[in-house]
Formats: C-alpha cells, sequence, structure tokens
C-alpha cells in the first residue's frame, strides 16, 4: 500500500496541473480585461466545440489520417536513411548535410511544388510531414546503430556472422529503442506538421482539416472555434505520444523505460 | 612475411558432439569453406602455431603501442593453454591473433578455427538466455526452433537449467559466463579462447565458476576428445588450477617469459603443494616474489 501510494498520487498530477491552469485562464478571460475575440475562456471554447463537434470532427478525421501516414512515411524514410547511412560512410558523407539544410527549409516555398507534382490530393501534405519528421528518427537510429558494444562485431565474426546477420542480430535491435526515441520526438512534431503540411497545400478535398479551419476561423473572428481545434489537435498529440510509449514497451522489452511517459 | 594459414586437426573428428554448427553435414567443421578461403595444412600437432609474432597499434592518442614481441607459441589438440600475464601485457590481442580478428605485424600466426569469448559477456540484452546460448547456431542457418533445441540439450548440463526464458539481465554474473560459455562451445570450433572469463566476478562465484569450467572442460574432453583451449587471465593461480600449460607473459611489449608444464592430477585443489609452488613459480617469472 505504502509502495504504491506515491504513485497514485502522482497519477494525478496532469489533471491537477492542467485543471489548475484552466483555471487560471477562465479567470483571466473573465476578469482580465481581454477581448473574446482575443482570448476566449474556456468555456466559451468548450461551447464552441460542442456547438460544431460535427465539423471539427471532420476535419479532425482529415487531420488524423495525415499525421498517422505521414508519421508512418516519416518513420519508414528516416529508418531507412539511418540504414543506408550507418552501411555506408561514404552515403553519411554526402547526405548528412543535406539532411540537416532539409530541416531549414521553409515549407511553403516548396508546397505548391508538390502540389504541381502529386496533385490537390493527400499525398503532397504526408511528404510535408514526412519532410518535417523524418529528422529525429534519422539522427536517433543512425546514433543507435553505432552504439553497439565495439566487441560485439568481433564476436560475432568468430561465430563466423555475415555483415547482414552482424545487423541483424546485434545492430537492428540494439538501434530499435534509440529508433523509437526518435519516433516520440517526431510524433510531437507531427502534428504541428499537419498543420504546415494543410496550411501550405491548397486541397481539393471536401473538409480541409482542422490547420485550414483554424486559420480560417481565427482571421474570421471565430475565435472560440478556432481555440476549439486547437483544444483537439492538444490532446490528439497527448494520445498518440503515450499509444506509442505503450507501443515501445511492448516492442523493447529490454529497454529502460525512459521517464515521464506513463501518465 | 607476416601471414596466417588454418591447421587442420589430426584426424577427422567432426566435432559435432558438442555442437558443430553446421548440422548435417558430413564435412568436418574445419573443411568447410570459412568466408575468406585460407590455405589449409597440416602443421605436426599444434591446433595452435604462432612463430615470432609481432603486433604494434596506435592507440586513440595516436602514440604506437607495442602489444607483442617475438612471441612464439603453439598449443596442441585437447591441451588447455593459460596465458598470464600483468595488465595491458597484450594478452588480448593474442587471443585476437589466433582468432584471426588481427594480423600479426610480423612472425606468422596458423591456427584452427577459434572462437572468442570476450572479457565482458556480451549476452544480446533483447535474447532470453536460451537464445543467446543458441546464437552461433541461428548464424549458422538453423532455425529459432533447432537452435533452441541443441542449446536447450546442454542447458542443465552447464546448471542453467530453469533459466531458459530470462533475460541476461535478470541472470548473476555466474550465470550469464555460463550462458557465454555454452555460446562459444555451441559455435563448434576446434579453439575456444577465453579473454578472462572469470575476471568481473566476486571472489566466491569466481573460485565456484573455476570449479565449473574445469568439471565443463573435462566432460567436454571426454565426449569430444580434442578442443584446444586459450585461456587469458591475470590470476596465476587460476591458471594453474585449470591448464595443462602455462605461458607467463611479461608487461607490454608482451614476451613469453616462462612456460610451465603443470602436470598436477586434476581435480586439483588450490591449497595442493603442488599447485602452490608452481604459482610461486610463474610469479617469480613475473618478478613478483611473495617471498622477498
Amino acid at each position: 500500500m505504502s509502495a504504491r501510494a506515491p504513485r497514485a498520487r502522482g497519477r494525478w498530477a496532469p489533471f491537477l496541473l492542467s485543471a489548475a491552469l484552466l483555471g487560471a485562464w477562465e479567470l483571466y478571460a473573465d476578469f482580465g480585461g481581454v477581448e473574446e475575440d482575443l482570448l476566449p475562456a474556456p468555456h466559451a471554447v468548450a461551447s464552441a466545440l460542442w456547438g460544431n463537434r460535427g465539423l471539427v470532427g471532420r476535419n479532425f478525421a482529415v487531420t488524423a489520417e495525415q499525421v498517422v501516414l505521414g508519421l508512418a512515411l516519416a518513420l519508414a524514410c528516416g529508418f531507412a536513411l539511418a540504414v543506408a547511412v550507418h552501411l555506408s560512410p561514404l552515403l553519411r558523407r554526402a547526405v548528412y548535410p543535406l539532411a540537416v539544410g532539409s530541416q531549414a527549409v521553409p515549407i511553403p516555398v516548396v508546397g505548391v511544388l508538390l502540389v504541381f507534382w502529386w496533385g490537390f490530393g493527400l499525398f503532397p501534405k504526408l511528404v510535408v510531414i514526412a519532410l518535417i519528421c523524418f529528422f529525429p528518427v534519422l539522427v536517433t537510429t543512425v546514433d543507435g546503430l553505432a552504439g553497439v558494444d565495439a566487441e560485439q562485431p568481433k564476436l560475432l565474426r568468430t561465430l563466423d556472422a555475415t555483415r547482414w546477420q552482424t545487423f541483424r542480430f546485434a545492430e537492428l535491435p540494439a538501434a530499435l529503442p534509440a529508433a523509437l526515441s526518435g519516433a516520440r520526438i517526431a510524433l510531437a512534431v507531427g502534428v504541428i506538421g499537419a498543420f504546415i503540411a494543410e496550411t501550405s497545400t491548397p486541397t481539393s478535398q471536401a473538409y480541409s482539416g482542422l490547420g485550414r479551419e483554424i486559420v480560417t476561423d481565427a482571421g474570421g473572428f471565430q475565435t472560440p472555434r478556432a481555440y476549439a481545434a486547437t483544444a483537439v489537435l492538444f490532446a490528439f498529440a497527448i494520445a498518440c505520444f503515450y499509444a506509442l510509449a505503450v507501443a515501445e514497451r511492448r516492442l523493447t522489452p529490454w529497454a529502460k523505460q525512459p521517464r515521464g511517459e506513463t501518465p | 612475411m607476416a601471414h596466417r594459414e588454418a591447421i587442420l586437426p589430426p584426424g577427422a573428428d567432426p566435432l559435432n558432439l558438442w555442437g558443430n554448427a553446421r548440422e548435417g553435414s558430413d564435412v568436418p567443421t574445419e573443411l568447410q569453406p570459412r568466408r575468406k578461403p585460407q590455405p589449409q595444412r597440416t602443421h605436426e600437432d599444434a591446433r595452435i602455431a604462432l612463430d615470432c609474432v609481432s603486433r604494434a597499434y596506435t592507440d586513440d592518442r595516436g602514440a604506437e603501442v607495442h602489444a607483442l614481441h617475438d612471441v612464439s607459441l603453439r598449443a596442441r589438440a585437447g591441451e588447455l593453454l593459460a596465458v598470464v600475464g600483468p595488465s595491458g601485457c597484450g594478452k588480448s590481442t593474442l587471443l585476437e591473433l589466433i582468432c584471426g580478428l588481427q594480423a600479426p605485424d610480423g612472425g606468422s600466426v596458423a591456427c584452427a578455427p577459434a572462437v572468442l569469448m570476450p572479457q565482458r559477456d556480451l549476452l544480446l540484452p533483447w535474447l532470453s538466455a536460451l537464445d543467446n546460448a543458441a546464437l552461433a547456431l541461428r548464424i549458422a542457418g538453423l532455425s529459432r526452433a533447432q537452435a533452441r533445441d541443441r542449446a536447450h540439450a546442454l542447458f542443465a548440463e552447464l546448471g542453467l537449467e530453469g533459466f531458459e526464458r530470462a533475460r541476461p539481465h535478470q541472470l548473476s554474473g555466474g550465470m550469464r559466463q555460463r550462458v557465454a560459455f555454452l555460446r562459444t562451445l555451441l559455435a563448434g570450433k576446434p579453439v575456444l579462447c577465453l579473454d578472462e572469463p572469470f575476471g568481473a566476478l566476486d571472489a566466491l562465484t569466481r573460485a565456484g565458476m573455476q570449479q565449473w569450467l574445469a568439471r565443463t572442460l573435462a566432460q567436454d574432453r571426454s565426449e569430444i576428445g580434442q578442443r584446444t583451449v586459450v585461456l587469458v587471465t591475470h590470476d596465476v593461480e587460476e591458471a594453474v588450477l585449470l591448464a595443462d600449460r602455462v605461458a607467463v607473459l611479461s608487461a607490454r611489449p608482451g614476451r613469453v617469459l616462462a612456460e610451465l608444464d603443470v602436470a598436477i592430477r586434476r581435480p586439483r585443489s588450490r591449497t595442493d603443494p603442488q599447485v602452490v609452488e608452481l604459482r610461486e613459480h610463474a610469479l617469480r617469472a613475473l618478478g613478483m616474489d611473495e617471498r622477498r
């Protein structure tokens, strides 16, 4: 009982902090003298969310699909690139600077080009998200692959392992926890990545996603609805993060779990 | 001229009772082509023949380190050769030369295929004890189930029964060394290179593991006959307790100071006057006479 008590108490901490912040926000919005168009009170946001649940829901579905698929693309590309870079020092020299540089490219510059190539559908948006999110996966996975004990390949060589077997039995599993850490960082950026993707590439779909809705609402004096959509993105990012943490525990049960990932 | 060649063991003992990794093959392990085909030649009765071997390498700071100087050593089939010396006398380099992980700068190294058991156990944390032990079999191309079966057959014999599914971090230091040793055995090679296998263990566990290794190797010998073991250690007593012959190496650059035959009946005890005398002898060779 005594051993469990601190943990049980700790579980309430995020909710307590959120409630305190919400309370402070509510007080400030009600009595601080800010206009509602500038900062709507939480109760106004909540009622805007409820009142527009259909619209927000459909736009959320669009955005969620983009985030999930875009992240999958980012993980696949980041991981594949990391493996290639790990296996070929030449490629590492060639690719790494460009990968770093790619993070400085403002997406709106290339957004129109992506649409020109792939049309108004989903794919250009996935490319934007992948472009934003592959980098943390690349960096952590490369470090993970290189972090294998230097003696390990020697041992495996005396066991007659081929290069591929050394990779498969030692390097790949060793890099998995690192790759998943990269994925968690990517995920945190992925939601804002979807926002950037939606706002920088025109779309032909009936519902354009939460990002576009937020921009339209914020410009059209629908501030409470913009905040409602933002709240949905906020919650979605948290949910994805902890879902990945659960997957991580399943996939790499041997690894020491990093702190701060159980709610 | 520096070169390295493979030696065939006398006779055609396929050595597969304890796990010739390539199952179902009629060809003895030694005859199967390795990754790089090497010239094969019978060389007296020796499994390991190092002649006037020198080896230097450049360390992290760019300084040249002479690890070994003019070392000549031989080990026969079935022999347990212990190599003792102060820390940093090139013992690990010696094992890497024998395993073919390095080439000598001078002299020649001729060895039958050898497998390394490194100083740290290097068990893979994501594999169970059983899968770690069976690693060489997986690498040789056996299916997971076959490899597990083969490894499991030896688990009880090595005192590991009941720990098949434990992950390395759940095992004690002694247990981990046993699993690492089993992994080494199952590689099915005629030469085992053990690099300070008990160096990281506490004194009590260490004593237990020395007895365990002596027993296991005795069994191994009776079953497959001719496994050659090179045991590197900085513990002179351990060397005398376990080995057929002890080579005493100097501080860097490592030279062979003395070779002692250990003709003492097994099982040996550390209080046996012969063991004590030989230990003193080896320590004198190292210039660390306790009676001085």
